[in-house]
């Protein structure tokens, strides 16, 4: 192989499919924001973001013609990211009960007893 | 640089567990490339511990978070567009990682001018960028937005606002710079020295860089903006 040709060359038609289909995809993430706020929004939201990130790294990033041994270890690291989401959204909701149930000012009429 | 065995190793699992299970390259990549996308790797845990922070913070407050479609709205012409400045912003990102990618691959057909000129239109979008959030800053802290405190609601807002896009707008910042300067170095024949051979493989590891920025801003998009 030619020094000058080694490395990631595709058409670049290919180039501007997927950059329409960013536009496209982000057009449609803007459009979520006029929707009700629920789970069907949160979905929409997420998976956009997901298809999005997903063209950028494979086609943008050339991922999807690396071996695996790059792909993997630069991919796979970031699954374990998921525990640490769980983990701080467990947490979050905890502090926020706590929060709720020790900083809201209690009813007057309750009585305080004094020892 | 050697690429041993590249066009007899085999693909898919079996592949993978050649590369790794001898003792030699396990990259078949330019090292410059194998570290940029380590480095990336590294930003990852960055921003997502700074999203997971926020994400924290939204979640275990027990102030209303105030609703970023009103916070970034724009009058514009007389109507309140919500949103707006943000989805400008995504667009201008977008488009330069289109002419991002572009650049790489004029950079590998040994096209200087149009990779060079490529980058540095690339480095004027992420320009605008930084300058659309710069103009965002300014609006909302004269609104009152501060770190500690805003007059919309919870104060983790102005903590997580700052923090996040500030480092996002620095990475970007960064990125113009970087792009600037191997724009000026392609366009000045300093790949085409001896030794280098006319390797543009310099330009791919910018764009790495240049699309993860495009990257993150989805995730704040996502999650910061529409959520």
């Amino acid at each position: 192989m030619a020094t000058a040709t080694e490395g990631q060359q595709h058409p670049l038609s290919i180039y501007f499919w997927i950059w329409g289909l960013l536009f496209v995809l982000s057009a449609a993430s803007y459009g979520t924001d006029f929707l009700p706020h629920g789970i069907p929004r949160s979905v929409l939201i997420v998976a956009l973001m997901l298809a999005k990130a997903g063209f950028i790294i494979a086609i943008f990033m050339h991922m999807k013609w690396e071996r695996g041994a790059l792909a993997w270890a630069i991919l796979g690291p970031p699954v374990l990211l998921l525990f640490l989401i769980g983990f701080m959204v467990n947490e979050g909701k905890l502090t926020e009960g706590t929060r709720v149930e020790s900083f809201t000012p209690p009813p007057a009429v309750v009585p305080v007893e004094h020892h | 640089m050697a690429h041993e065995g590249t066009a007899a190793a085999p693909e898919g699992m079996k592949g993978f567990v050649t590369d790794w299970s001898a003792d030699k390259q396990a990259f078949h990549v330019p090292w410059g490339k194998a570290m940029m996308w380590i480095f990336l790797l590294s930003d990852t845990f960055i921003f997502t511990s700074f999203l997971v922070g926020y994400g924290h913070d939204r979640i275990s407050t027990a102030a209303a978070w105030p609703n970023p479609s009103e916070v970034f709205a724009l009058n514009i012409f007389g109507i309140d567009m919500p949103l707006i400045l943000i989805a400008i912003m995504t667009f201008v990102l977008i488009t330069s990682s289109g002419t991002m990618a572009m650049a790489v691959n004029y950079g590998y057909r040994g096209d200087r001018a149009k990779a060079a000129g490529l980058m540095l239109i690339t480095a004027a979008f992420g320009a605008v960028f930084v300058g659309m959030q710069a103009f965002e800053w300014t609006k909302l802290i004269i609104e009152g937005v501060r770190p500690w405190e805003n007059p919309f609601g919870a104060e983790q807002f102005g903590a997580t606002f700052f923090m996040i896009t500030g480092f996002h707008g620095l990475h970007v910042s960064a990125g113009v710079i970087y792009l600037t300067i191997i724009a000026r170095r392609v366009i000045n024949g300093f790949y085409e020295k001896p030794g280098r051979k006319g390797n543009y493989e310099i330009v791919e590891i910018t764009g790495l860089y240049w699309h993860f920025v495009d990257l993150v801003w989805v995730f704040i998009f996502a999650f910061f903006y529409l959520w």
